[in-house]
């Protein structure tokens, strides 16, 4: 079915798109907050440039998770109209309380934020920029409870032919979401963390303007280097979560094609999905169970009975999402977590032996980890929304039932390639204007021209 | 009264917030390249929008998940049956709040110019888009039984619904003028004016043949209410267009205002209790009835707005009252 695959290329372009931005504007924006407060507290004027500085950078990569942020409001609408009708009386509530408790007050304190520097008292100012990170992290809660219901349903009845709340409360307390959400904001302060590093860096490298990236430096570590070691535990305790919640991702995760007791955690392997085997690889035995039951030994199902089981609950049909994929992302992820936590822990011990400025090597591996927890970050998400496959939401609901009867695979083939070729530009020129402001540093005026005669410098 | 009832209320308030407070943000968006004419007149201009415009589009936001969640079958079956429509919107939007964001931050008169006119597209359309839309809704599309939208793009474009378009666009460009000779100082004040003067007429013919289609293709003034409140907003816009003559610019921006305000009023009080109506069959339209949650939904959402919205109008009046002066050059920040 053409609309379906292409309406399913078309949610995976745009969201990804969308979630390069978003862990950035949750992590950077508590930087920010920070390192404003700290300028409020100390009158330290290099922690308001600092605030400014980064500010800057926060605010080109906040316009486009804004914007890319619009279409996934809509998409849902657009390309999944038999998922709006058949979820909207759950799925609606989430969306619409992020707008009224969070968007709200996130973009008009931006503004307020942006244009406030000379109109509001210093205190005011910082409690903007609180605000605004403050909401979009409260954003990012909102849309994983409505994704968490998604992926493991609660507080609901089937009744008129479509899935009814019958219990906010519980959808709060959604044991996914607590899992989920944690690990998304300390992700979003890895990201925020790894990107003050290494813009800060790279300037280091250069000896330019040393006195402020030195410290910037210092707390982009700080950050990153606590939110890694936390990201491990709170996705430790989401794989133990899956055991019980989602058997089939985790599963899928592990490419455990037979249920196994002790389960041996494989660190890589040649899966063949057809026949539904693993040919050679390298894995530890009872690492799985150790994993998941904090013990060598203990059950974790495989595949193949999920399967069964899942035929007896809903009939015919296959269960499984695409394991090689999911297999592979979740160890590109792990494997990126890894390489984050290495890379911070060096620099940490160098800055505490006050040599890191001398080791060009270790300044260039944090300049080049910049790219790596997008790639944590997308696989994460990848794993998240692919593990629940063929599901949209999981038990209720399967993809192909969901998406919209009287769209056109033309409709959604034009759009996927407009919206494809627009983020496509906006991603150069976002990238262009982000290198263009890291490189330039602090100093330069943020105006581009300064108005003629009036000394109209920005940010001052 | 039904809770159903209060959210079709609800949805109505935050299509009339938005449409009053983006209509003069497109509205600037569309003067930009037209009234600016060096890079500092249209640092201005954009200036004059800057700190408020992002809090303005949550309104359409807001009005969007309010919509999914109050009446999720209208949500299903209007954008994915006004599909392209809502897809050219969207890139419009897009390209118009990363043009806001980005077109200062780079020198260069190509850079400028180029985020310039795509900032003036990218709230032409909306403003155009917005009222076809409007229009549509009130007129009756084609929907089936089982609530799909079975036309196609260009079913959406007729006489009445393109005026509608116009009609939309040129309010709020008069709308936008009018902001602008509030927030800007003179010679830029004084263009702004001069060009409101001159939209101002063409959107009194636009609206005055919108009024007139409206009367001939809908049952809007089957509601006598509906009828006033769209004639108190022809009215208001008269009233507006007086006092912009007479150097009364905040009365002038106040009268375009409650013309939208009573617009958007009369087009939902015409709609009630219908959200979408279909042109097939009358049994087949989307009401308050067949189209909503759930009541536990309905009820924890109007607890949670009933809380809220009090909140957000205190806060983003609050920004407004803090960003109250002329914008000079002093403030820019784009």
């Amino acid at each position: 079915m053409d609309e379906l695959l292409l309406a399913r290329w078309q949610f995976g372009i745009t969201s990804t798109y969308h979630f390069l931005f978003v862990p950035l504007t949750l992590g950077l924006s508590l930087l920010v907050a920070a390192m404003e407060t700290v300028y409020v507290r100390t009158g330290n004027e290099l922690y308001k440039k600092m605030a400014q500085f980064w500010g800057k950078l926060f605010l080109i990569n906040f316009a486009l998770g804004v914007v890319t942020g619009l279409v996934q409001e809509f998409e849902f609408g657009m390309n999944w109209s038999e998922y709006s009708r058949f979820m909207g009386d759950i799925f609606g509530a989430p969306l619409a309380l992020e707008a009224l408790t969070a968007f709200y007050l996130e973009s008009t304190f931006i503004g307020i934020w942006i244009f406030g520097w000379k109109r509001l008292s210093k205190g005011m100012h910082a409690a903007a920029i609180w605000i605004v990170a403050l909401s979009s992290n409260l954003s990012a809660f909102w849309i994983l409870a409505a994704n968490s219901f998604m992926q493991a349903p609660v507080g609901y009845v089937l009744r008129n032919g479509r899935a009814e709340m019958n219990d906010f409360s519980a959808l709060l307390a959604n044991p996914y979401l607590w899992n989920q959400f944690p690990h998304t904001v300390l992700g979003g302060l890895v990201t925020g963390g790894v990107f003050v590093m290494a813009i800060s860096a790279y300037h280091l490298l250069r000896r330019s303007q040393v006195e402020f990236f030195r410290p910037s430096l210092k707390i982009g570590l700080i950050c990153a280097l606590t939110a890694s070691l936390l990201v491990v535990v709170t996705g430790h305790r989401q794989a133990q979560y899956l055991a019980e919640a989602q058997p089939m991702k985790l599963a899928a995760i592990e490419a455990l094609w037979e249920t196994a007791d002790p389960a041996p955690f494989t660190f890589f392997t040649a899966i063949d999905s057809g026949k539904q085997e693993n040919r050679g690889g390298v894995s530890l035995p009872g690492g799985l169970s150790l994993l998941v039951h904090s013990s060598p030994t203990g059950e974790v199902k495989g595949i193949k009975d999920l399967q069964q089981e899942s035929e007896k609950r809903f009939g015919p049909g296959s269960y499984a999402p695409d394991i090689p994929s999911v297999f592979w992302s979740f160890r590109i992820m792990v494997a990126a977590g890894c390489w984050l936590l290495a890379v911070a822990g060096l620099c940490a011990y160098y800055l505490r032996r006050g040599t890191l400025e001398d080791k060009p090597l270790a300044l260039k591996a944090v300049v080049v980890t910049l790219a790596v927890p997008y790639i944590a970050n997308s696989t994460g998400w990848y794993v998240a929304e692919a593990g629940r496959q063929p599901w949209i939401v999981v038990g209720l609901q399967r993809v192909e039932q969901a998406v919209s009867p009287t769209v056109s695979a033309a409709s959604i083939g034009i759009t996927l390639v407009g919206f494809t070729l627009v983020y496509g530009v906006l991603a150069v020129v976002g990238i262009y204007l982000l290198g263009k402001f890291a490189k330039q540093g602090p100093v330069a005026p943020f105006a581009a021209k300064p108005a003629e005669g009036k000394g109209v410098a920005l940010w001052n | 009264m039904e809770l159903s009832v209060v959210w079709f209320v609800l949805v109505a308030v935050l299509f009339t917030g938005f449409f009053f407070l983006e209509g003069f943000d497109y509205g600037v968006g569309v003067l930009l390249p037209l009234l600016g004419r060096t890079d500092d007149e249209r640092r201005l201009i954009i200036g004059s929008i800057g700190p408020v415009w992002d809090g303005n589009e949550v309104w359409m936001i807001t009005a969007g998940g309010a919509m999914f969640a109050a009446f999720p079958h209208v949500y299903a079956t209007l954008f994915s049956g006004f599909y392209l429509a809502l897809f050219l919107m969207l890139v419009a939007l897009i390209v118009r709040g990363v043009g806001l964001d980005f077109r200062s931050k780079q020198s260069g008169p190509a850079w400028r110019s180029t985020w310039d006119w795509l900032i003036f597209a990218g709230s032409l359309v909306p403003a155009l888009l917005w009222g076809v839309a409007v229009t549509n809704l009130l007129k009756g599309v084609p929907i089936d039984a089982k609530m799909n939208y079975v036309g196609t793009f260009f079913d959406l474009l007729s006489p009445y619904t393109l005026i509608g378009g116009v009609a939309f666009l040129l309010v709020f460009i008069y709308h936008g003028a009018a902001y602008l000779v509030l927030k800007l100082e003179d010679p830029l004040a004084g263009r702004a004016r001069r060009t409101a003067l001159t939209v101002g007429v063409f959107a009194a013919i636009a609206f005055l043949a919108l009024v007139g289609m409206t009367y001939i293709y809908t049952d809007l003034f089957a509601s006598v209410g509906a009828g006033v409140s769209l004639w108190a907003a022809v009215g208001a816009f008269v009233v507006s267009y007086l006092a912009m003559r007479a150097h009364r610019t905040g009365w002038a921006f106040v009268g375009s205002g409650l013309a939208i305000v009573f617009t958007t009023a009369a087009f939902f009080w015409g709609l009630f209790p219908r959200l979408m109506v279909s042109s097939l069959n009358s049994a087949w339209s989307l009401t308050v009835t067949n189209a909503s949650s759930s009541p536990l939904t309905l009820k924890l959402m109007t607890v949670a707005a009933g809380l809220l919205v009090p909140v957000v109008l205190a806060y983003q009046a609050w920004s407004y009252w803090i960003f109250r002066k002329r914008v000079t050059l002093r403030d820019l920040e784009y």
